[in-house]
């Protein structure tokens, strides 16, 4: 199975070359990916750099373009597409379907991958993606079990990614616009879930609380760390409950199940987080290397040290998993 | 297409609503409700199919009576094999336009006359024009989307008919997960339909008190409720002439005929405004994404922002 890796800068970039990736995925610097964070992604120049960086040690490149073209401005999206077609992308990888109509139809070489935010989670949605634009391989919502991914992959016409590792969004991928309800900013149309530019941590009495646009999304007594108001992991009063109504703040992973996902037939790990510095892509590709190359038994204390990179240190196997629904 | 008489549509009903409850909605609906196409099926959670399994004949027989246009929905979120098994049934076997609201769908609904909901992501002419090729006749365009892309969608778009959603909770998301199971003290497999409790939703508020989102099984909708009332003029020179009503529970005969009314020229859009509100009280209206701001929003006086402007 091949390890296909972030990064969110040129530096993360090389490090995930270095430390083992597969494939590295990255963006532009604007609304055309769904991590349109300040300080983040690629030039023109940037790109074809780390491409050729790339190429040398013998690591492919994968372009997201996957968030949802804003009517009339889709030369924004047709542009980075060719660009990035331009600069050696080993494949685009894509969310919205007007834009994979105008790839397949332009550059009907170019290998496309269906973004995760297309949320294709059947056969006959992937197999539709496949015949209509000759979708190579598909990044699969977390909404699946490994036993769904298996029942699908028997299915399909194409390979199959799934996340391992990283942040984990509860909804269905490219089709929440709760961020948008509470800002105006959405994962479709600006590339941005609960963007910091809306974030305000205000103090009152003992708690800190952190909020989102005009929302509290969680208050945090003293001797409990804060973290960030991503609108989904926040905590709320539902029914007779106050907690976390849709996710505790836990990241994904489920590296423990390589050999499932294998059998699955699944070809394609992914590891999120083009928000990250570069010592934790470094890290986290490297241990996931070795774990992917290790023998089964050894795995285990390889993957410990992750835990500590991980948000809240609490980590789950999410959708993965039966029970989490 | 300018010259299209405007016309209502009646959404599926979102929430588990017990099947008499349910079927004595449709049948006032189909006797006393100003709408011209319903909507109808369930949308958000396989596991409730059989609640209203047994009333759909009579519904049905119903509806068609009084004259209503009939088109079934399809699930939102497809993962199990039963699940597709069921939209392909769907498919192969509705005597009625089929409504797409997820890629299996709108993969099976090739070469055939069909509607595409508000949950299949259209935010871009390209994409329209790209459904219209495959069969789409209608499009609910996405909440989210603001008047801007949905004046240049329209207009780059002809030959197919546009609807947006006028009155009713919004759409957020949805999850492979069950929040309201989750929320009563289940999982999702052995959730014990608990989300029949709310035929309205499940109120989530902020540890502030603010009333924020509701949750319907799997599905999160917004707490407020989008009504746009006061952009009818508009969006019907722009060339949208339908408007989608998500069932509420509360008087959807009132809200269809308040609609209505407006349309028609015989109501005030801001008088519309405050009756709505008696109607329906549980939820603040909103209209802030068509706007261009936060959903929630509520932008008043609303009639002074012009649509056509950059387009």
């Amino acid at each position: 199975m091949e390890l296909i890796c972030p990064a969110g800068t040129p530096a993360a970039f090389r490090e995930a070359v270095d430390a083992g990736a597969d494939a590295v995925y990255c963006g532009f610097r604007d609304e055309t990916n769904a991590r349109n964070f300040p300080g983040l992604n690629f030039s023109r120049q940037e790109l074809g750099e780390a491409i050729t960086y790339a190429r040398r040690k013998g690591t492919q490149t994968f372009i997201a373009l996957n968030t949802f073209m804003r009517a009339g401005h889709e030369d924004l999206w047709y542009q980075a597409a060719r660009d990035a077609v331009r600069l050696g992308a080993d494949a685009l990888i894509l969310a919205d379907f007007g834009l994979m109509a105008h790839v397949a139809e332009t550059y009907p070489e170019q290998r496309l991958h269906v973004s995760v935010q297309a949320s294709a989670s059947n056969p006959d949605a992937v197999n539709f993606l496949v015949e209509a634009f000759g979708a190579r391989r598909v990044v699969l919502p977390r909404t699946l079990t490994i036993s769904d991914i298996a029942r699908l992959a028997r299915q399909i016409r194409c390979e199959i990614e799934v996340f391992v590792f990283g942040g984990l969004c509860v909804m269905a991928e490219g089709r929440c616009s709760l961020s948008s309800y509470a800002t105006g900013k959405s994962p479709n149309m600006n590339g941005v879930c609960s963007p910091a530019s809306h974030v305000r941590y205000r103090q009152d009495g003992g708690e800190l609380v952190s909020e989102l646009g005009a929302y509290t999304i969680n208050r945090f007594p003293r001797e409990e760390a804060a973290g960030y108001p991503t609108l989904c992991k926040g905590r709320f009063d539902i029914a007779d409950a106050r907690g976390y109504a849709f996710e505790d703040p836990v990241s994904l992973d489920v590296m423990d199940q390589i050999d499932a996902l294998r059998e699955a037939g699944v070809s394609a790990l992914k590891i999120e987080g083009r928000q990250r510095g570069k010592a934790y892509v470094a890290e986290v590709v490297s241990t996931l290397r070795k774990a992917l190359d290790a023998k089964p038994e050894d795995r285990r204390a390889l993957l410990a040290r992750l835990r500590l990179l991980s948000e809240g240190q609490r980590t789950t196997a999410g959708a993965y998993e039966k029970r989490w629904r | 297409m300018n010259a299209a008489k405007p016309t209502l549509t009646l959404g599926p009903v979102l929430y588990l609503w017990e099947g008499e409850k349910w079927r004595d909605f449709y049948f006032r609906i189909a006797d006393e409700a100003p709408v011209d196409d319903v909507v109808i099926g369930e949308t958000v959670c396989s596991k409730r199919l059989h609640f209203t399994d047994p009333c759909f004949p009579p519904v049905i027989e119903r509806l068609e009576a009084a004259g209503k246009r009939i088109v079934f929905s399809t699930l939102a979120l497809v993962t199990l094999e039963r699940e597709s098994q069921y939209v392909r049934s769907l498919v192969a076997d509705s005597p009625y336009p089929v409504e797409a609201n997820d890629l299996s769908a709108l993969a099976l609904l090739e070469g055939e006359p069909h509607w595409i909901g508000p949950l299949v992501n259209v935010y871009n002419a390209t994409t329209a024009r790209l459904l219209a090729r495959r069969g789409a006749t209608s499009i609910c365009l996405p909440p989210e989307l603001p008047a801007s892309s949905i004046a240049e969608i329209v207009s780059a778009t002809p030959g197919i008919a546009f609807e947006l959603l006028a009155f009713g909770r919004m759409p957020l998301a949805i999850s492979a997960r069950c929040a309201h199971a989750r929320a009563k003290g289940h999982i999702k497999d052995n959730c014990q339909f608990v989300c029949k409790e709310d035929p309205d939703g499940l109120p989530v508020k902020t540890l502030d008190r603010q009333s924020f989102l509701a949750v319907n099984g799997v599905q999160t909708v917004s707490f407020t409720c989008q009504a746009l009332l006061a952009e009818l003029k508009d969006l019907l020179a722009c060339g949208v002439h339908r408007f989608r009503l998500s069932p509420q529970d509360c008087d959807m005969v009132a809200v269809a005929r308040l609609y209505d009314d407006v349309l028609q020229g015989r109501l005030d859009p801001e008088e519309g405004i405050s009756l709505l509100r008696q109607i329906y009280p549980a939820a603040p209206l909103s209209n802030g994404f068509h706007h261009g701001q936060e959903g929630a929003a509520w932008v008043a006086r609303a009639r002074n922002i012009g649509h056509g402007a950059s387009t």
